[in-house]
């Protein structure tokens, strides 16, 4: 199981979305995507993505405004 | 005439006939109930909204098409299948140049007011004779928020369908050339196909 790291830091809505998306395509099933942000409804969007996309949010950090998730394909 | 005892066969053969008799009626109408019932899914699943949405850009404003190419890209990036479709003013996004020959006065006018492609296009607020575009695209570039001309490339490259409206386009004295050459070109039942199969559907 690979992890790849995306990092959207300084890219605002809708753009974060649109390349985790097309980051996560590449993925297979088990495998991780780290994603650092600083889009400000990042954490609201990205749990509502794997909602409807059916992966996972295995964690969620914010440390001084860089955010980070840890996504997991489902 | 001698009793011979019924073999294993026989004995199955008069379970088969007496099961056959009792539940046999039943088993047909169990199976008609299925089948009806198999039909009525598949009538519903037809009707049912796929994982779609579907946006009508009416407004030529600049930030009204930033507002609807924002929800197709997020739309796409959710896995959904999106359509825009693009009538009066919104065409101005979908316009690469513009032509006069061979267009009535009306339409040479209509020519003249429908702006030249998204990187020409007005607000909707606080436009201040073009003043405001320029300061709005300022502010998106301090904030790094794509332009126009980048979101509309942006939901091309994810597949959204971008679709002109034939007769606005004759209104309009708009012809196909004006426009990006990859698109889609249609009537009111092709965006009613669409958003009666959608989840989402948007005027903007």
């Amino acid at each position: 199981m690979a992890n790849v790291d995306l990092d959207c830091q300084g890219l605002s809505c809708p753009v974060p979305i649109v390349r985790i998306s097309r980051a996560m395509k590449e993925l297979a099933s088990g495998d991780t995507l780290t994603v650092t942000a600083s889009d400000p409804s990042f954490q609201a969007d990205i749990e509502a993505w794997v909602r409807k996309m059916g992966h996972q949010l295995e964690s969620f950090a914010d440390t001084d405004g860089v955010q980070t998730a840890v996504l997991r394909h489902a | 005439m001698s009793f011979s005892p019924p073999t294993a066969s026989d004995l199955e053969a008069l379970v088969a006939a007496a099961v056959e008799q009792r539940v046999g009626g039943a088993v047909a109408d169990l199976e008609r109930a299925v089948a009806d019932l198999k039909t009525q899914l598949e009538n519903l699943r037809k009707d049912c909204p796929e994982d779609r949405a579907t946006i009508v850009a009416f407004s030529g404003d600049m930030d009204r098409l930033f507002a609807a190419f924002t929800i197709a890209s997020g739309a796409a990036a959710m896995g959904m299948e999106v359509s825009i479709f693009f009538t009066f003013w919104g065409l101005a996004a979908l316009r690469v140049r513009t032509t006069y020959s061979g267009k009535s006065l009306g339409q040479k006018m209509a020519a003249v007011m429908l702006p030249s492609g998204p990187a020409h296009v007005p607000t909707s607020r606080m436009n201040m004779a073009g003043m405001g575009p320029a300061f709005f695209k300022m502010l998106m570039k301090q904030k790094n928020v794509q332009s126009l001309p980048e979101m509309l490339e942006m939901v091309r490259e994810l597949g959204v369908r971008l679709v002109a409206c034939e007769m606005s386009m004759g209104v309009m004295g708009v012809s196909r050339e004006e426009l990006l050459p990859d698109i889609d070109f249609g009537g009111v039942a092709t965006y009613l196909g669409d958003a009666a199969r959608s989840k989402i559907t948007l005027f903007i």
